[in-house]
C-alpha cells in the first residue's frame, strides 16, 4: 500500500473514532479508557513480526528480543485490559422488577 | 541482507481489516450498558484475528513467541482479577505505560532489523518516510511510558499528588521537544541513520523519555483524569505511528480511534473544570493555596452547624427526595458498599434515592459510575450533572459524600476564585445539605473554601466517609421506625 492510501484510512479512521466516542455513555467512560488501553495493543503485531523474523534473519538477535519483550509487555495489557473491562461491565446492572427504561 | 519482504496476501489484509472493525463495534458497544459485554467480545475477537494473522504470515520462533504470549498474559490476568475497582485509575496509567513501552520496543526492533518489516530500499537503507514514522512512533511511545509511570506514582500515592514545579519548565519542555522534532527530521535524511548506525536514535528516544516526566511532574491531583486521558490519547497516536511503519490497517484504525477516544475524554474534563487544556498541560494547579477565593482564610472561623449520624439518619427518614453526591473522599474510604445499603434503607422507608455524577469526581473519567456500579447500585438510579442539576431545587436533601470542589457555588459567582466557571452541581439549592467531610481544616484541591459549609441549610458530617455511612446505617436499622 502507497503512503497516501494509508493516509487515507488513518484520516477516516479518526472521525469513526470521533462519532463513535461521542456517543459512549458517561457512565461507562471507565471502561472506555480500560478497553481503548487492551485495543492499543494491537501494537503486538509490530512485535510478532520482530520476534518471528529475528529467528531467521541473521543479525535480528537483539531484534529478536526487543519484539519478544514487546508481545511480553502488550500481552499483560491485551489479557489484563479485556479482562478488567469485563469484571467492570459484569457490574453494571438494571433495577429489579421494572420495565426497562427507555434510552 | 534481505529487502524484498513479498508483499502482504490480500486475505491478510483482509483479516486486519476485519481486526479494525471489530474494534469500532467494540467502542460502539460502550453507547449503552446492555450492549457494552457484547461489545467487549468483538474487541477480543478483534485481538484474536489480529494476533492469529500475524502469526500465520510469519510461523518462525514461534515456541518463545507462545511463551512470552504466555507470561504476558498470566500477569495480567492476574491483575485484572485482583485489583480493586479504586485502583482503577492508577492501574489504567499502568498498562498506558506498557502499550508505550511496547511501541518503543517495536520502533527499536524494526529500526534495528528494517528488512523483517519491508522498509527497505533497494540497497538495504531503512526509506526516509519509514525513519520519520519510526521516530515519531518510539518518541510517542517513551513519551507515553515515563508520562504513564509519573501519572502511576502520582495516581497510587507513591508519589505526591502535589505539582513539581521545576525553574524554566517550559522552556526546556519546549526546547527538549523541538529538539526531538528537529532531531527526527534529521534522522530521516541522515545516511548513516538509514543503515541503522549512529546516535540519533537513541538520542531522540532519551530525549522523550525525559520529557515525558518533566511533563507531567508539574500536574496536580485534581488534574489526574484530564492527564490519564490525555495519555490514553498518546498511546493511541503511537500505535498508529507503528501501524504507518508496518502498513498494517488494525493498527492504523485502532490508533485512529483510541488517540481520538483519549482526546475528546480530555476535552470532556476540561470542559467541567472550566480550564483549557494549555492550561492543564502547564501544570502547577493546587500548587498555591492562596491564591484562593475572596474571603479565604480571612477573618475569625466561621460557624457550621455540626451533626451526628442519628441527626442525618432522621433528617432523611423523613425526607421524599435524597440525591447523593459522591466524590473521590467516597473512593478513598471505600464507603461505597455503605452507602448503598443506606440508600436501600431509605428506599425502604419510601425515599426517592438517586445519585448525581459530576464528570470530573474522582481521578478519571466514569470513576464514580464504576465505584457505584461495583456496589450493586442500578445504573439506571445515577445522573449525569446535566440530567439532574434541575431536580436539587425540589429535593429534601442532598447528602454529599467525599465531593467539594465539584458543589462550591462560589463558581458561579466568585470571578477571583481558581475554579470560577466550572460548571458545579447545585447542592445549595437543596432543602438541606449532609455534607461528609473528614474534619473542618482542609479544602478541596484548587484550595478555596466552600462556602456551602457554612450555610444556614447545611449539616457538617465530620467523620470518615465510611464510618459515617456505617453509623447512619446502624442508626437507620435501630431507629425504631
Amino acid at each position: 500500500m502507497d503512503f497516501l492510501s494509508i493516509l487515507s484510512i488513518f484520516v477516516l479512521a479518526v472521525f469513526v473514532g470521533y462519532y463513535v466516542v461521542w456517543s459512549v455513555t458517561p457512565a461507562l467512560h471507565t471502561p472506555l479508557m480500560a478497553v481503548t488501553n487492551a485495543i492499543s495493543s494491537v501494537i503486538i503485531v509490530g512485535a510478532l513480526i520482530a520476534a518471528a523474523a529475528g529467528a531467521i534473519t541473521d543479525g535480528g538477535g537483539l531484534s529478536q528480543w526487543l519484539g519478544l519483550l514487546g508481545v511480553v509487555l502488550a500481552s499483560v495489557n491485551i489479557f489484563g485490559g479485556f479482562a478488567v473491562t469485563r469484571r467492570m461491565l459484569a457490574m453494571y446492572k438494571k433495577k429489579d422488577k421494572k420495565p426497562a427504561a427507555s434510552k | 541482507m534481505e529487502h524484498a519482504v513479498a508483499a502482504t496476501p490480500a486475505w491478510a489484509v483482509l483479516a486486519y481489516l476485519a481486526a479494525g472493525v471489530l474494534f469500532i463495534l467494540a467502542l460502539r458497544g460502550l453507547s449503552s450498558p446492555e450492549s457494552s459485554q457484547a461489545g467487549n467480545r468483538n474487541g477480543m475477537i478483534g485481538m484474536a484475528l489480529a494476533v492469529g494473522t500475524t502469526l500465520a504470515l510469519h510461523p518462525t520462533g514461534l515456541l518463545l513467541i507462545i511463551g512470552a504470549i504466555a507470561i504476558g498474559g498470566g500477569i495480567g490476568w492476574v491483575i485484572a482479577q485482583r485489583i480493586q475497582m479504586t485502583a482503577m485509575p492508577e492501574l489504567v496509567a499502568g498498562f498506558h505505560s506498557l502499550v508505550g513501552m511496547a511501541a518503543v520496543l517495536v520502533g527499536c526492533a524494526a529500526y534495528l532489523n528494517p528488512g523483517a518489516f519491508g522498509i527497505t530500499d533497494a540497497t538495504g537503507a531503512i526509506l526516509a518516510v519509514s525513519r520519520v514514522e519510526m521516530g515519531l512512533g518510539v518518541a510517542i511511545g517513551a513519551i507515553t511510558f515515563s508520562g504513564s509511570i509519573i501519572a502511576f506514582l502520582k495516581l497510587s500515592g507513591r508519589m505526591s499528588g502535589s505539582p513539581i514545579l521545576l525553574p524554566g519548565r517550559h522552556i526546556i519542555n519546549l526546547g527538549v521537544l523541538a529538539g526531538i522534532v528537529v532531531l527526527t527530521g534529521v534522522f530521516a535524511f541522515d545516511a548513516a541513520a538509514g543503515m541503522g548506525q549512529g546516535p540519533l536514535m537513541w538520542i531522540i528516544l532519551g530525549l522523550s523519555f525525559i520529557i515525558g516526566v518533566t511533563l507531567i511532574i508539574p500536574i496536580g491531583g485534581a488534574d489526574m483524569p484530564v492527564v490519564i486521558s490525555m495519555l490514553n490519547s498518546y498511546s493511541g497516536w503511537a500505535a498508529a505511528a507503528m501501524g504507518f511503519t508496518l502498513q498494517n490497517t488494525a493498527m492504523i484504525i485502532t490508533g485512529a480511534l483510541v488517540g481520538s477516544s483519549g482526546a475528546i475524554l480530555s476535552y470532556i474534563m476540561c470542559k467541567a473544570m472550566n480550564r483549557s487544556f494549555i492550561s492543564v498541560i502547564a501544570g502547577g494547579f493546587g500548587a498555591d493555596s492562596g491564591s484562593g477565593g475572596g474571603d479565604k482564610a480571612s477573618g475569625p472561623a466561621k460557624s457550621y452547624k455540626a451533626g451526628s449520624a442519628d441527626d442525618a439518619a432522621f433528617i432523611m427518614q423523613n425526607a421524599e427526595t435524597v440525591i447523593i453526591v459522591p466524590g473521590y473522599g467516597m473512593a478513598v474510604s471505600q464507603a461505597q458498599h455503605a452507602l448503598r445499603e443506606m440508600g436501600d434503607l431509605l428506599r425502604k422507608e419510601g425515599v426517592s434515592v438517586k445519585y448525581a455524577i459530576h464528570p470530573v469526581a474522582g481521578r478519571m473519567p466514569g470513576h464514580m459510575n464504576v465505584l457505584l456500579a461495583e456496589a450493586n447500585v442500578p445504573y439506571d438510579e445515577v445522573f449525569e450533572l446535566e440530567d439532574i442539576n434541575s431536580e436539587f431545587g425540589q429535593c429534601d436533601v442532598a447528602f454529599v459524600i467525599g465531593a467539594n470542589d465539584v458543589t462550591n457555588p462560589l463558581a458561579k459567582t466568585d470571578k477571583t476564585s481558581p475554579i470560577y466557571g466550572m460548571p458545579i452541581l447545585d447542592v445549595e439549592k437543596a432543602k438541606t445539605v449532609l455534607f461528609i467531610k473528614r474534619s473542618m481544616g482542609g479544602v478541596g484541591y484548587a484550595g478555596v473554601d466552600n462556602p456551602v459549609f457554612y450555610a444556614d441549610n447545611t449539616m457538617m458530617l465530620l467523620a470518615d466517609a465510611k464510618k459515617m455511612v456505617e453509623n447512619i446505617v446502624k442508626a437507620l436499622n435501630g431507629g425504631g421506625h
